[in-house]
């Protein structure tokens, strides 16, 4: 017996900024096959897909729920409502979108970020991309930026998704990857033909509203031989009182001496269960980038992984995490070292406060073929008073002597003393503790565009000021 | 001439022990006090306390800066008021250049927005005065500085933020004779061009050669045993602290 969800009369002002749910738009809470052969079939999915997402929902019944890290136990799946569909179909004119949806991405600069400095934008609003550009000349290069599932009923690509479409993060690999197979929607796919070198960044933005609602966006990215791309992702939700869940997926396929940096500042809001797996193959000679920043959220599991599978290729993880007030934070890097010569470089900031706990968990296997590779993995957390919580846990295998590998960690707290420096030149106390988180967390900022950064900064400051929630 | 701070009965202490035992001190504006004595007397603890370090707790009396009783302000609230403290060891900040920190801290010490331009025009006439390399400016504030380096960024933090009050606590200390002239010469423009108050926590003579002393305050075991005016700077120079530590501190 499954229910309608009830849109609760409730105040308001308790949500940040937040527009009027239709109901109809619900399908009913809980997952069922008939939910997803209705969302398929609403999605007009190809019988391929309709398959994929029923065997899903069967390999997530068998799974357990994750056992060995944060508490999950709030998460009540009966009553996350999987499919939230705008009434609008997918815009490129952005006159055309709806104007509450318009203003919920006016207030988050997408269009203005578009404007200034992005190669391509796609804004998704619950489950489906409503806003979706890429300049003129960018399309002109072969580069396909669209959205899964326009891209999977255009015959160019349909056989490209069909190959490379949860191949990388199998159903069976967890239970919510399996729960994502099932009810994936939205989402992008970026395609880089070989050579192509796309100077600006692309970018996507997604965006829960409803309450209750999951969100379960896929995004896919093949960048071919000698191609270079910079993807950028960027995650917010407004504050509801239910429980909200976040199970995407990112699949990233890094081609021979390719380059595919991948960029994400996640903020969600602070009752949000994000749950996401991300994962990218490197061949030969090729490199992924990774640059992630973790905020907001009630509980995250997040370690997005980088198998290297050809001689040469290598990864760099650079994250930033900041737990606050009722968060546990539970984020790292996976690296798996499967070819000779590869290398791999992480480094790693983070930040609790306010009882927040903040956990570092990382893994780097190096397999017996891969001599002659390096790892090194520098880990640094930093509590903010002495009722917060961090945690490092750094699991290495190492298969091969011919293998260099270091790890580095170290837990500290923020210094009376350079509070007090900073004090005395005229700043208040939370902006010198602000500026000194700041400082920790260059490593990652610099690796940001410089709106990203200045973005990132804000984000700090604001936890820094204890904001409710 | 007008007080501008007045010290009565001061008592601080750290970490339940006692360290300085009721300080009475005034300087006028525009004079310039030297505090001297031996290690461990409390000369340092002064200077932390007047500017509110939380390291230490006051215990008795109170601190009158400029007319207001600041006994219990918060360090930025000092700082303000026009009150600086030129750290022995300052402390280094990764993430924020001194170029863009010290602009930020002049307009929370001035309460004015400062043109970029007008700013960095500011700094690099006071880096030169200090023979500053301006690469420094666009560094981490003092990350990997030597000492030199990094007291000469207390200087140059002085020169910017023109306070009213600078209390310099032992900058010459680890300094060759070089630095120290240059460092000397950073006050003596400070003074110069501000007019402001000084005291000066140190062992040694040779920063206050450029400069003209009003009054010299001798401390030992948290207590002011001896004041006077310049002349007293030569007496202990020759004499050493012995006569004013007999008894009980050592």
């Amino acid at each position: 017996m499954k229910e309608k969800t009830q849109v609760a009369d409730i105040d308001r002002a308790f949500y940040d900024f937040r527009y009027e749910e239709n109901e109809d738009n619900f399908l009913d809470s809980g997952i069922t096959p008939e939910i997803i052969r209705e969302i398929s079939a609403e999605k007009g999915d190809p019988d391929w897909m309709t398959a994929f997402r029923l065997h899903s929902l069967e390999v997530f019944e068998h799974l357990k729920m994750p056992e060995w890290g944060p508490d999950i136990s709030g998460l009540d799946m009966d009553n996350i409502v999987a499919y939230i569909r705008p009434q609008k179909r997918m815009q490129s004119d952005w006159n055309a979108v709806p104007d509450d949806i318009k203003e919920t991405f006016e207030k988050l600069g997408i269009p203005q970020a578009e404007r200034e400095s992005l190669a391509g934008v796609g804004a998704q609003y619950d489950s489906e991309l409503v806003y979706h550009n890429v300049r003129k000349e960018v399309a002109e290069s072969g580069v396909v930026y669209t959205d899964l599932e326009s891209a999977m009923h255009d015959e160019r690509y349909a056989e490209l998704i069909r190959s490379h479409f949860m191949k990388l993060v199998p159903p069976t690999d967890h239970k919510f990857a399996a729960l994502h197979g099932a009810v994936w929607s939205g989402g992008s796919f970026v395609y880089v033909p070989a050579g192509v070198r796309l100077e600006i960044p692309l970018q996507s933005y997604f965006r829960l509203n409803a309450r209750g609602a999951g969100q379960f966006e896929h995004t896919l990215i093949i960048v071919e031989e000698g191609a270079y791309l910079h993807f950028i992702e960027g995650c917010s939700a407004p504050k509801y009182y239910e429980a909200g869940l976040h199970a995407g997926c990112v699949e990233l396929y890094v081609g021979k001496n390719a380059t595919l940096r991948y960029s994400t500042i996640e903020n969600w809001s602070k009752n949000m269960y994000n749950l996401n797996t991300k994962r990218a193959v490197v061949a030969e000679g090729g490199k992924v980038e990774w640059v992630s920043g973790s905020f907001g959220s009630h509980v995250s599991y997040l370690y997005p992984m980088s198998v290297l599978n050809g001689r040469g290729a290598r990864a760099e993880f650079t994250g930033i995490t900041f737990a606050g007030e009722g968060q546990d934070l539970d984020t790292g890097a996976k690296i798996v070292h499967n070819a000779p010569d590869t290398s791999s470089y992480m480094n790693t900031r983070s930040i609790s406060k306010s009882g927040g706990k903040s956990t570092f968990r990382s893994s780097v296997v190096v397999n017996e073929n891969a001599e002659g590779s390096r790892s090194s993995v520098s880990c640094e957390s930093l509590m903010l008073d002495s009722i917060s919580r961090s945690d490092t846990i750094p699991a290495m295998v190492i298969k091969t002597d011919k293998a260099d590998v270091g790890h580095e960690a170290r837990i500290g707290r923020i210094s009376d003393e350079a509070v007090f420096y900073l004090m005395s030149r005229g700043l208040d106390e939370n902006s010198a503790k602000a500026l000194i988180v700041s400082g920790f967390a260059e490593n990652v900022s610099k690796e940001l565009p410089l709106e990203y950064a200045a973005e990132m900064n804000n984000l700090i400051n604001i936890e820094m000021k204890g904001s409710i929630g | 001439m007008s007080e501008l701070l007045k010290i009565t009965g001061l008592c601080v202490g750290a970490e339940d022990k006692e360290i300085l035992h009721g300080v009475d001190l005034g300087i006028n504006a525009g004079e310039t006090h030297v505090i001297m004595g031996p290690n461990g007397a409390g000369k340092s603890t002064l200077g932390s306390a007047v500017m509110g370090s939380p390291e230490y707790t006051v215990t008795g009396g109170s601190i009158v800066f400029d007319g207001a009783d600041i006994t219990g302000e918060t360090p930025d609230k000092r700082a303000r008021r026009g009150i600086f403290l030129s750290f022995q060891n300052p402390v280094e900040i990764p993430g924020i250049t001194l170029s863009s920190f010290l602009r930020s801290a002049y307009e929370q010490v001035t309460g004015e927005r400062i043109k970029l331009f007008a700013f960095k025009k500011m700094l690099s006439e006071a880096m030169e005065v200090l023979n500053m390399d301006p690469a420094y400016a666009d560094r981490g504030l003092n990350v990997g500085f030597s000492g030199g380096e990094k007291k000469k960024a207390e200087i140059l933090q002085l020169l910017v933020l023109r306070p009213k009050l600078a209390i310099l606590d032992e900058t010459d200390s680890g300094l060759d004779v070089d630095a120290v002239k240059t460092v000397s010469a950073g006050i003596k423009a400070y003074k110069e061009q501000t007019g402001g108050s000084l005291l000066i926590i140190t062992h040694n003579t040779k920063i206050l050669e450029a400069l003209t002393v009003d009054r010299t305050h001798i401390i030992a075991d948290g207590r002011i045993v001896a004041e006077g005016g310049p002349e007293l700077i030569d007496e202990v120079t020759s004499g050493g602290f012995d006569k004013y530590v007999s008894g009980s501190a050592l």
